[in-house]
């Protein structure tokens, strides 16, 4: 099999051990959470880092509850740590976000699940069929611009990385107005969700060296509802072709306060729908579904990143697009 | 006849004795290590001082080495020694007419991932890392990646004589197609597509060789031909084959895959004898898909005639097959993408003519249903479209059509049992076609196709008189008998195949019986696990070995009782006086009296086929002693937002003659039909017009995961064939045929569309659903 290269195994044992090594380490050190993707891409020299940091002992990253926030509303705090079958199966994750429970319940397969936690999806690197393959396989192919390489081959002659931002969890938390706790050395910080992801295919969240996502925060608002759609070929195991998460806030009446829909898989930034932003408060739910969707099909248009039938997916964006919203107003 | 060459042995005589009641019987099988995990597979083996070998692959589809220069690699800690195609400067190929592969790429390298080196080092990573310091110096050349290219560019030259890119050309006519075509009610013409699919067993290829003091050269290897393994292992490194011996450690899935050397095994053995120590090859997933050997991309022209009563009148065939970088089985495939179509239902004239093209690709080979998947889903999608025509159900179509048992086929092929009408009645029940198809919502249909296959063919791989298989039977005075035997388990369930006929012909139980099989110096030659020839050919040897051991003990137990020999009745456990149960001697103790009348007991049993095939050039190709039928019905649901199709069910009636080992047939149908299915639905094995691979792994590489499998219903239908082993025949590679097109059938039926390129992916079924109503547009535009 594809030999591991050799690097240095580090295993701290709280959050302030964990983020002082990752400062000494600087660059050279990369995180390992559950493992399901850092270390195949170490396989395939995608990542090649001197040294691996374990994050899977801290128990600071570990919890799912609800708590108040400064604001005064109440929040569902999910821990990084926590893994994604855990958090498919919470009833609490069910209850309050079930758009991250369903985008959690539908990452890859069972064993991926089990290992994989919230924080190493949220940090996916993005995928790309040009660059997830051996190193052997890109040198024939001449390599490209995310790794050793200067083409595009996704965009002739393009200079900016279109690799897909792959995480089913990215959309969900985007769509869902989490906020993302983060740790250096240096301090915590906030980040909206919606904030954390950039354009750039190569490094497509804000994250800085050495920094650990340590949980996430969705608001806990009455009348909010969600729902997740994966598109994929396979009923399991597969990165998505397509994700999308819709979440609806309705008023007592029973209109529609506000609507959000994210859809993923397309390039490096999951794309918030601008259609949906436009929902003015009171508008009828009847309709709605098909406006969005809509409204997403001339939005959003997937590359040959993934696969060659980027057309079948433009497609399928309105279908996804209508399903979880469709769903999400139940 | 008489001045033609020695003589060759045929098949010999065996008794139809009535067992001891175990064959059909739901026994528990033997396989139960390997579903546990305690089966020792080739990469398990771990032996001291082991190398670890790694190859070196070519980055381009097609290049001229001009220089390799090892001593980067040769200079890294641990690295023992690199070689080159200069060390090994010696073709093979499994088929002895046409040799065209190097151990090592000598001159060029035809196709991305072509080994060009090979690396010996301390550990798996140090040879990974040194395989990469090698440094070869390449001169490109231009690449034939489609069959377009091979076709209208013969300049690149990869045929022989570098005239052409062709590998094989085959031409047969039987009947005047021409004048039955024209007298025809209806012909039905289609251009079909396959693009070609790969194994994908679980355990890659792996191998093991060591060389000892004694100058003895041992090779393990996940092969399913340790035979062939073994002549050719002889030839390339020129060492006598008394002084080299295979071992095949049970293999984790083939599927055809491995039925022919590769690379590692004579560099494993190459380097082994370099360095004194053993080296062991084990291929990455990647390496697999180059190693390939995968279903041939086919491009079918297609017309089929046939007359208003549902008499078919005839079949012409025009086929462009794209074999990849070299010939592996390919002059079989070419031959058989047209001989196997003439059963069960076929037409009075026949003309095919198939050629096939070398690529600058993974080399294509045999892949489960050899040659005659694709051609399989063109023909049962023609019949379904004259049925339509013709306005007949499609069932009743191919009834009208049949071959009988019996009988000759148009191409010559004898037909002795034959149970396909009872396959057709099976699915038509079980599915309540009559009831539901046609009539289902929009988005559900049902679809049938049918089938036949060969029980092994009578072509041996290298001429020769000799048996093809044989089975040595070991007995002990304990009650336990050895079996020592040829044939490969793959996962098929051989070993317990031989276990049950060996164990029902002499009474004994199961767990009496120890298989020992694929050791070239411990077990009696058998060609191999491919053909489909394991059951009728293997069962038959060690029916002929067992009955030898079984007249003695028979004998003997007579005597003691004072009865004769025809009086005696072979019980599980007992010898006894058919007469009078009563008197009777256990197996064992009858065991013991023969050893006592005969000396050590111990038989060896042989199968060859009889003298068979069409009188013409390639006539024996596709002949086989006993041919299988199949048919399935399958029911899809179309989403026609999405154009994904879903197989719901599968039912799948098979003539396997005798189910020996009932379970193990029907894992066989389920195996069979699953594997259809994916690559009816999902499984695409594609090259770049850049000659790479487009995902040489499993994320990229579809093959179904659980949730994408269908229900399969296995339908037992037994022929009884008179020359099987207790009337057996096949059921490894049948089963599958049928699956891609009752499948595109049933789509038909589910929303009007007939994609005649596989797979059916979503984005395939969609614009077909499009172009469809775009067409009913335009037809109700032009109404009004």
């Amino acid at each position: 099999m594809l030999p591991l290269p050799i690097f240095e195994y580090h295993k701290p044992r709280t959050l302030a051990e964990a983020t002082a090594l990752l400062a000494s380490l600087g660059e050279k050190a990369m995180i390992l959470a559950g493992g399901t993707d850092v270390l195949p891409n170490m396989k395939q020299g995608l990542f090649e880092p001197e040294h691996v940091v374990s994050i899977a002992a801290l128990a600071e990253l570990r919890g799912i509850g609800f708590t108040r926030g400064a604001d005064g509303l109440e929040h569902l705090v999910v821990g990084s740590g926590m893994r994604l079958a855990e958090i498919a199966d919470s009833m609490l994750v069910t209850r309050a976000a079930p758009a991250l429970g369903e985008a959690a319940g539908l990452v890859g397969g069972p064993h991926h699940r089990a290992m994989g936690t919230l924080g190493g999806n949220i940090c996916l690197d993005t995928r790309c069929r040009y660059y997830n393959q051996t190193y052997f396989w890109r040198k024939a192919l001449g390599f490209c611009l995310k790794k050793d390489g200067t083409a595009c081959h996704v965009v002739k002659g393009g200079a900016k990385c279109v690799a897909a931002a792959s995480n089913d969890s990215a959309p969900a938390l985007m769509a869902l107005d989490a906020e993302l706790l983060l740790l250096g050395q240096t301090g915590e910080r906030r980040v909206r969700a919606v904030d954390f992801y950039t354009a750039d295919g190569i490094r497509n969240t804000v994250l800085r060296s050495g920094e650990i996502v340590v949980r996430a925060a969705i608001p806990v608002v009455p009348g909010r509802r969600s729902a997740f759609e994966k598109l994929r070929k396979r009923g399991a195991i597969d990165f998505p072709l397509l994700s999308v998460a819709a979440r609806i806030d309705r008023d007592p009446e029973g209109g529609i306060q506000a609507a959000e829909v994210v859809v993923s898989a397309l390039g490096a930034r999951p794309r918030r729908v601008r259609a949906a932003a436009k929902i003015e408060a009171g508008a009828a739910a009847a309709g709605l579904a098909e406006a969005l969707a809509a409204g997403a099909f001339s939005e959003c248009k997937p590359l040959t990143n993934l696969d060659e039938e980027a057309e079948w997916r433009r497609e399928m964006v309105p279908v996804l697009v209508k399903k979880a919203v469709t769903r999400a107003l139940g | 006849m008489a001045e033609e060459g020695p003589r060759r042995v045929g098949p010999p005589v065996i008794e139809k004795t009535p067992g001891s009641g175990l064959v059909g019987r739901r026994t528990r099988a033997l396989l139960a290590p390997r579903v546990t995990g305690q089966v020792r597979y080739t990469d398990d083996i771990h032996l001291p001082r082991m190398l670890w070998g790694r190859l070196l692959r070519s980055p381009h589809p097609h290049a001229r080495i001009v220089r390799i220069d090892a001593s980067r690699a040769l200079a890294r800690k641990g690295v023992l020694a690199v070689i080159t195609g200069r060390d090994m400067p010696e073709r093979f190929g499994i088929i002895p007419w046409t040799p065209d592969e190097y151990p090592l790429a000598l001159e060029r390298a035809r196709f991305i991932g072509d080994a060009v080196a090979a690396v010996a080092a301390t550990d798996e990573r140090i040879a990974h890392e040194a395989a990469e310091l090698i440094d070869v110096e390449y001169e490109i050349l231009p690449a034939a990646t489609d069959l377009d290219s091979a076709i209208h560019k013969p300049e690149i030259g990869l045929g022989r004589g570098g005239k052409d890119n062709v590998s094989k050309e085959v031409e047969l006519e039987f009947g005047d197609v021409d004048a039955l075509l024209a007298g025809s009610d209806v012909v039905v013409e289609g251009d079909y597509y396959y693009e070609g699919s790969a194994h994908v067993p679980i355990e890659t290829h792996c191998a093991i060789g060591q060389y000892d003091k004694n100058g003895l050269l041992t090779v393990w290897s996940a092969t399913q031909v340790p035979h062939y393994v073994h002549r050719e292992l002889s030839r390339v490194l020129r060492l006598s084959p008394a002084r080299i011996r295979v071992i095949q450690p049970p293999v984790g899935g083939a599927f055809g895959g491995k039925s022919e050397p590769f690379s590692l095994e004579f560099c494993a053995a190459k380097l082994a004898m370099i360095t004194g120590r053993p080296v062991k090859f084990l291929y990455t997933r990647e390496e697999e898909f180059y190693a390939h050997r995968g279903r041939h991309p086919m491009r079918m022209a297609m017309k089929v005639g046939a007359n208003r009563d549902g008499k078919l009148t005839a079949v012409d065939t025009l086929t462009h097959i794209d074999g990849g970088a070299y010939s592996s089985f390919g002059l079989v495939t070419a031959y058989y993408s047209g001989q196997l179509l003439t059963l069960p239902a076929f037409a009075q004239g026949y003309r095919f003519k198939s050629t096939r093209y070398f690529t600058n690709k993974p080399p294509c080979g045999p892949k489960r249903g050899h040659g005659s998947v694709q051609p399989r889903f063109a023909f049962e999608v023609s019949l379904d479209k004259i049925a339509e025509k013709i306005g007949l159900d499609p069932i009743e179509l191919r009834r009208r059509n049949l071959v009988e048992a019996n009988a000759r086929t148009l191409n010559g092929m004898r037909v002795t049992s034959n149970g396909i009408t009872e396959c057709l009645d099976r699915v038509e029940a079980a599915s309540q076609w009559k009831e539901r198809r046609g009539k289902l919502p929009e988005g559900r249909g049902l679809g049938v196709a049918a089938s036949a296959y060969i029980s092994g063919t009578n072509y041996a791989i290298y001429p020769n008189a000799m048996p093809q298989s044989a089975v040595q039977l070991k007995v002990d005075r304990s009650g336990v008998v050895t079996v020592f035997s040829g044939q490969s388990e793959i996962g098929q369930g051989c070993d317990t195949l031989l276990a049950v006929l060996v164990a029902d012909e002499l009474g004994l139980d199961l767990g009496a019986i120890r298989v020992v099989s694929g050791d070239t110096d411990l077990t009696p030659v058998d060609l191999g696990a491919y053909s489909s020839r394991g059951t009728f050919m293997n069962g038959n040897a060690a029916l002929h070995a067992a009955q030898q051991v079984r007249t003695k003990m028979v004998d003997a137990v007579a005597e003691k009782l004072g009865v004769t020999p025809r009086e005696i009745l072979v019980t599980r456990g007992a010898l006894c006086v058919a007469s009078d149960p009563t008197r009777s001697v256990p197996v064992t103790q009858a065991i013991e009296l023969a050893e006592g009348k005969f000396g050590t007991l111990g038989a060896v049993g042989y199968y060859n086929t009889p003298e068979l095939g069409g009188d013409y050039r390639g006539g024996t190709i596709g002949a086989s002693p006993a041919y299988s039928f199949t048919a399935h019905v399958a029911e899809v649901a179309v989403d026609v937002e999405t154009g994904r199709v879903e197989v719901k069910r599968i039912w799948v009636a098979h003539d396997c003659g005798k189910a020996i080992c009932p379970t193990i047939v029907e894992g066989q149908m389920e195996g069979s039909a699953y594997m259809g299915a994916a690559e009816a639905i999902l499984e695409e094995h594609v090259i770049g017009t850049d000659g790479l691979h487009m995902g040489p792994n499993l994320l990229d590489y579809k093959i179904p995961t659980s949730l994408d499998v269908p229900e399969l219903i296995a339908l037992l239908v037994e022929s009884n064939d008179p020359e099987g082993p207790r009337g057996a025949k096949e059921a490894g590679e049948g089963p599958l045929h049928p699956s891609i097109p009752a499948i595109a059938n049933a789509i038909y039926d589910a929303v009007g569309v007939r994609i005649d390129r596989l797979p059916f992916s979503p984005a395939r079924v969609l614009a077909a659903l499009r172009e469809k109503r775009e067409r009913e547009h335009r037809a109700a535009q032009a109404a009004e």
